[in-house]
């Protein structure tokens, strides 16, 4: 998407704008610090467009009626922070087994538990790969700039509907707070990408909702149209009936899998900053980083050259799937490498999956604050 | 001529994976009867079920069917009834499903008032799991998590409906399919929650651990411990104590509804309407 206007707006805001943009009628949530400024504006934006918001008891109910709303053949969202992604994950995973779309923002607080209610962390970035039990791939995007507020939450709305699953927006507190200038598409370009869900014209009698390729999702069309279909959480047949047949048990979950993997080049986004000129030389630096710590890495990457340092930054935007290939592909070239995240290794550890190399550096804080420029830079000269 | 109710089933999933002898049948047909009599098209209305014998409800009739997590039916259907609120919305639930683990969102259904009927089969244990303690089984009787008598406390689940909000409070048992098919027809008529309470019977994983393995010792115990509603109001509180009131138990008609006082709300975003006050609501504080 091209960026051709400008706001002056919270990250928290404007995925919240994002998401009305990108076709969204149905909001349900529950106060989380410090993911809660979306339900404030998303429950005034959406009764102005005949939409509805409701705060619900709790997170639990709050990801159901989403879910509802999604069956139902809405675009819904639903926004929460560490301990809500917990309290939801059985419903998520409903949601994937059932192949129900919707996005889920998640502004990354401290953890575990309540941990640092109002303060940043990126500790929630293994949780959001599979944040219930069973076999399934979870897709989850990472913004790491106001205007992906923006961008990422309208991604989400259109990859939710072309992979018929929930699609994870990280956010973290840094990002959600921070106030100031982005460069956003209009909401022209935003209304003519919208891609939805496909939908079954044919016959009532010939429909076959879970009845596709392997590699596909599910044809979910929309109730009270005349296609009664069933949704369940359990290993389900063509029409949706429980069943526990042997085949069919393998090939769904299968399915939930191959979808989303057979099809990752469409999901796959990442930023390359100052990598161009890297080519394997000595003394070259890689910092992997993604979020609000890619603005840091940016800033230290401009320190780090200017005093003679050749670094660059590789930033996932598409978290999972991971781009391992495009990870081999740098690590593979360049010797020094620094994954700079906060948490312990959440991420690092899937770098070292990808490059299949342990010698991957890392600098992580836990501690409720954000990582300096000043802080990577003396890393990376202490390191390498 | 005998009622049709194969328009409302999806026969191929016939039998049902019931027990012979249970109520949640009788429940079923009640249902359909209570359906074809209102006259509403299948695809006007989505049936959400939640986990244990009850969650299969929904597999049986032919309609938008949703069978949830446990406890969840009311925080699903409230997504989908919100978001089309010209659709008919009913949840059918256990009483572990919609007491325990449930409880919270069965408050707050009633206590919301959104236009869904709701329907408890009550059965007094967790029948499906093989007899484990339910929040509305009778303390004394057998359960496998409770061997040697179950000590925790019982409540009555529409007396929680009732103080939760719920515009519509009824309970009528399997011992009179004809009452339930009223009930859930007076329910789904009346525009807020309707919380119908159907006890029924499972004297496999009840019954037979605590004297009354026949479906028919089951049913007569259900019928020793209900009473009409009118006989209710006449006893003293000791003669109530430990018995049901079966009917209608509570009805206003006068309390707003969820779906059309979100209207309002549009209708205030919308600048057609000044903000709601106090004033819009029957009940002040």
């Amino acid at each position: 998407m091209s960026a051709t206007r400008e706001v002056i707006s919270t990250g928290n805001e404007l995925a919240a704008i994002a998401a009305v943009d990108a076709g969204c009628t149905f909001f349900g949530g529950y106060p989380l610090t410090p993911s809660s400024e979306v339900m404030h504006v998303i429950s005034d934006l959406l009764p102005k467009i005949g939409g509805a918001s409701i705060q619900m008891e709790d997170e639990i109910a709050g990801i159901c009626c989403v879910i509802g709303a999604g069956m139902s053949g809405k675009r819904a969202l639903t926004a929460t922070s560490g301990p809500g992604m917990s309290l939801k994950a059985e419903n998520l995973g409903l949601a994937q087994m059932a192949e129900v779309p919707l996005v889920c923002i998640n502004v990354m607080r401290g953890g575990p538990s309540t941990g640092l209610p109002t303060r940043v962390s990126q500790g929630d970035i293994k949780q959001a790969s599979n944040p219930s039990h069973g076999d399934y791939r979870s897709i989850t995007l990472c913004a790491g700039n106001l205007a992906e507020c923006y961008t990422e939450t309208v991604r989400a709305f259109n990859l939710a509907d072309r992979f018929m699953q929930p699609v994870i927006v990280l956010l973290d507190e840094t990002i959600g707070h921070m106030h100031g200038k982005a460069m956003l598409p209009t909401v022209e370009e935003v209304k003519d990408g919208i891609v939805l869900r496909k939908t079954f014209d044919g016959a009532p009698e010939d429909y076959k909702p879970y009845e596709c390729e392997p590699t596909a999702p599910a044809v979910l069309n929309p109730m009270f149209e005349g296609y009664r279909y069933h949704y369940t959480g359990l290993h389900h047949d063509a029409m949706g009936f429980p069943t526990e047949e042997i085949e069919t048990c393998r090939k769904l979950i299968q399915r939930l899998e191959d979808k989303v993997m057979a099809h990752q080049d469409e999901i796959e986004l990442n930023e390359e900053f100052m990598c161009d000129d890297l080519t394997g030389e000595e003394g070259e630096v890689l910092i992997i980083a993604y979020g609000s710590v890619s603005l840091a890495a940016k800033e230290a990457i401009r320190h780090l050259r200017a005093d003679g340092i050749k670094a660059g930054l590789f930033r996932p935007i598409t978290i999972w799937p991971s781009p391992a290939n495009k990870i081999k592909e740098f690590t593979d070239k360049i010797k020094n490498v620094l994954c700079v995240e906060l948490n312990i290794r959440q991420y690092t550890e899937e770098i070292e999956r990808a490059s299949s190399r342990l010698d991957i550096e890392g600098l992580y804080k836990v501690n409720g604050r954000a990582i300096s420029p000043h802080e990577i830079v003396s890393k990376v000269k202490e390191v390498f | 001529m005998a009622f049709n109710y194969d328009k409302y089933l999806r026969v191929e999933k016939m039998p049902t994976l019931w027990c012979w002898g249970c109520g949640d049948g009788v429940i079923l047909k009640s249902f359909i009867r209570a359906i074809d009599k209102l006259g509403i098209d299948k695809d006007d209305m989505c049936l959400v079920s939640g986990i244990g014998c009850s969650g299969r409800f929904s597999s049986y009739v032919d309609m938008n069917t949703v069978h949830t997590t446990h406890g969840r039916t009311i925080a699903y259907a409230t997504g989908i009834k919100l978001a089309n609120p010209d659709k008919y919305v009913v949840c059918v639930a256990g009483d572990g499903d919609a007491l325990a683990i449930g409880g919270n969102h069965t408050i707050h259904g009633c206590r919301r008032n959104i236009d869904i009927t709701f329907i408890l089969i009550n059965n007094f244990i967790y029948g499906l799991t093989n007899s484990q303690t339910s929040p509305t089984t009778p303390q004394g009787f057998w359960t496998v998590s409770q061997k040697a008598g179950n000590i925790d406390p019982t409540f009555d689940a529409c007396k929680l409906a009732i103080a939760s909000g719920a515009s519509f409070v009824g309970r009528e048992t399997v011992n009179s399919p004809k009452k339930i098919e009223k009930l859930i027809t007076q329910g789904i008529e009346h525009k807020g929650f309707s919380f119908v309470e159907i006890n029924s019977n499972c004297h496999i994983n009840l019954g037979r651990k605590n004297k009354m393995a026949s479906a028919m010792a089951n049913l007569d115990w259900i019928d020793s411990i209900t009473v009409s509603k009118k006989k209710y109001d006449t006893l003293s509180p000791e003669e109530q104590l430990n018995l049901l009131p079966t009917g209608v138990l509570h009805q206003n008609k006068e309390v707003a509804e969820y779906c059309e006082m979100y209207a309002e709300i549009q209708k205030a975003h919308q600048g057609e309407r000044a903000k709601i006050t106090q004033d819009d609501f029957a009940k002040k504080i």
